[in-house]
């Protein structure tokens, strides 16, 4: 299946994507024939169980690790075929891709503003301008009182916020979200859930979340599940 | 934004120990190489100053600082009388060592010609030049000698009437001026009781001899003073100077006087050839490989310290690639801290240098052409010092955010 950006208002199109790691005796498929599609403005929850490939399909997806087989379109442009990455990674990644983890991985001697801006000054934004939206996005996230702090004087949960805002930075058509909020408890874990559906409807942006946390379900607009590599079809999530 | 200042900026203290701790690395390997400068500033200082074009010297040595010279005061009067020599004068250099205040005193004592040479070329910050044919001496400040003190060498008190700066002989002994007379009194002083039993073995001497035996009067004379003995020569000086008259190649007059069969001649040149060619050479190969382990030393610690603090960013690394950072951002963190730490340490080292090497009991001579020389050598070190670092951060791959 081949999508262009002008035939379909997919975000993502991933096809028969396969991870296998090691080989012979050794050999694991972490992901098989994975196929999945996420719309704009789309907000999309990957379910399952430890070891069942949802943080190696999210890795597959943001181009962190290439895939054995498959194809992955982002935005219309087909980013990897015939075994073959056809961008720059890194430039699409920082162009067209937030990440957001269960850690928040901010820079550790970088404030919160700077850990935001870096994102955008590396992207090439004028360092003005980068400051500006910096503190716009955390303001927007409700950290902006925070935004001069480095991330060792910030809780878990204002934490994921600079890392939210960080993946927000480069207006991206993508954001991966893997266990987001498995550090924060039921209540910030919530807030940062409803956040990315903001985020996503606002910015018109796909969402793709792993989580465990089946008590925000009703946040997502649809919800995968993935088992032994596979992924089980999806529904809408208040079917769940 | 610069990655490098505000990793920096976090990790305040730990960034200033390190530089203090490289820049006292590279205070030594600077001392060292200011050690070998005043070595060399040291052995031809006099050679230097003296304003002497040739030195004339007992046959076959190499001079009064490589070895003892003795010669004949009376040589000054037969140099005189070379076509081309516009004046001579006796030199005499013998090192001494005597207690003061408790503490070893070494003084390499010089004897100038008087009175055509009085030290008035010598570097005089207080006091004067010698004024006078005897008892008067011209000590460098390093001796600690305050003008007008009185000291005894010898049988005699000499007075301090002038300080010298930084007049030192090539083994690092500190300078005193004298008439050449009693430069030989001091250096060839004897006890009271040596003079005694010499003049009694010279009397045996001359009594087991028929000139003894047959001319009584001949051995009451060997009973007197050395100097009223005609058969003995008067003592012997270290060295003659001479000095060309203008318009006069040295060579010409090197080339008349190196034919006497009894001395040996040198062209200041030469001389200074001589005595960089000897000691001197072999302890700048000594610092030279010792400065050059430093190098070697600190180059390696430089690594280490770089590469233990690109381990401790190797989770940010791999954050910073996965957010899509270009190397170069990551190498000019790496790179800008090493030159950093190695910029600030070759600081912290001229500035406690400047300030500990006037102490050191020998010269310590640090010249621009030196410092740029290491500041290139620091400059070369900190970029090899973060190539390990480098390699690392590259090798990093952004799913390492993940573990």
């Amino acid at each position: 299946m081949n999508a262009s950006l002008g035939q379909s208002e997919a975000v993502l199109e991933a096809t028969d994507l396969t991870k296998i790691y090691g080989s012979g005796h050794t050999e694991v498929v972490a992901v098989r024939d994975a196929t999945l599609s996420v719309a704009r403005g789309e907000i999309v929850a990957l379910l399952g169980p430890s070891g069942a490939g949802k943080s190696t399909l999210l890795t597959l997806i943001g181009l962190i690790l290439p895939p054995n087989e498959g194809r992955i379109v982002i935005g219309g442009a087909t980013v990897f075929e015939d075994h073959r990455t056809q961008v720059n990674v890194r430039r699409y990644r920082r162009q067209h891709l937030g990440f957001v983890f269960q850690k928040a991985n901010l820079i550790p001697f970088l404030t919160a503003a700077e850990n935001v801006r870096l994102a955008m000054e590396i992207n090439d934004h004028p360092s003005r301008a980068a400051k500006r939206r910096a503190m716009e996005l955390l303001d927007y996230l409700g950290v902006a009182e925070r935004a001069e702090h480095l991330p060792s004087k910030l809780s878990g949960g204002e934490q994921q916020r600079v890392a939210v805002a960080r993946a927000l930075a480069n207006r991206p058509s993508l954001i991966l979200a893997d266990e987001p909020t498995a550090a924060l408890d039921s209540v910030r874990g919530r807030q940062v859930m409803e956040l990315f559906r903001k985020v996503a409807h606002e910015q018109n942006a796909g969402v793709v979340v792993v989580t465990h946390d089946h008590r925000a379900l009703d946040i997502f607009d649809r919800t995968l599940e993935m088992e032994d590599g596979k992924l089980r079809g999806s529904s809408p999530a208040h079917v769940n | 934004m610069n990655l490098a200042s505000r990793d920096i900026r976090h990790n305040f203290g730990r960034f200033v120990l390190t530089t203090i701790g490289l820049g006292l690395l590279l205070m030594i390997v600077m001392g060292m190489g200011g050690i070998y400068r005043g070595l060399v500033q040291e052995a031809t200082l006099l050679v230097d100053r003296v304003d002497a074009d040739l030195w004339v010297v007992q046959k076959d040595t190499r001079g009064p600082f490589a070895e003892i010279s003795r010669v004949p005061p009376n040589l000054e009067d037969r140099i005189r009388a070379v076509p081309g020599v516009s004046s001579s004068r006796g030199f005499v250099s013998t090192t001494i060592q005597r207690e003061r205040n408790g503490r070893a005193m070494r003084i390499t004592v010089q004897g100038l010609d008087w009175p055509e040479d009085r030290g008035q070329w010598l570097p005089i910050v207080a006091g004067r030049a010698l004024g006078q044919a005897h008892y008067e001496m011209i000590a460098d400040e390093s001796l600690k000698l305050s003008l007008g003190e009185r000291l005894k060498f010898a049988k005699d008190t000499y007075t301090v009437v002038g300080l010298t700066r930084a007049m030192s002989s090539p083994s690092g002994d500190s300078m005193a001026f004298f008439t050449l007379q009693d430069a030989q009194a001091i250096q060839f002083d004897l006890s009271g009781e040596a003079v005694r039993l010499e003049r009694s073995a010279r009397y045996s001497r001359a009594g087991r001899i028929d000139l003894g035996r047959s001319q009584p009067q001949v051995i009451e004379r060997t009973l007197g003073p050395s100097s009223q003995l005609p058969a003995l020569g008067p003592l012997a000086i270290s060295a003659v100077l001479v000095k060309v008259q203008p318009g006069v190649d040295p060579s010409q007059v090197k080339a008349i006087v190196a034919q006497w069969p009894d001395v040996s001649v040198y062209t200041a040149d030469g001389q200074r050839s001589l005595l960089l060619g000897g000691f001197v050479d072999r302890s700048r190969r000594q610092l030279g490989l010792f400065r050059l382990l430093l190098i070697i030393v600190s180059g390696v610690i430089m690594a280490l310290i770089l590469y233990t603090l690109t381990l401790d960013k190797i989770h940010d690394i791999a954050m910073l690639k996965l957010i899509g950072a270009r190397n170069g951002v990551i190498l000019g963190l790496i790179l800008q801290q090493a030159l950093l730490l190695g910029g600030l340490g070759y600081v912290v080292a001229y500035y406690i240098g400047q300030w500990l090497f006037p102490a050191f009991p020998r010269r310590v001579v640090i010249i621009p052409q030196d410092l740029w020389m290491l500041a290139g050598v620091v400059v070369g070190i900190s970029v090899l010092a973060s190539l390990l670092g480098v390699v690392k951060a590259l090798r990093v791959e952004p799913s390492e955010v993940l573990a």
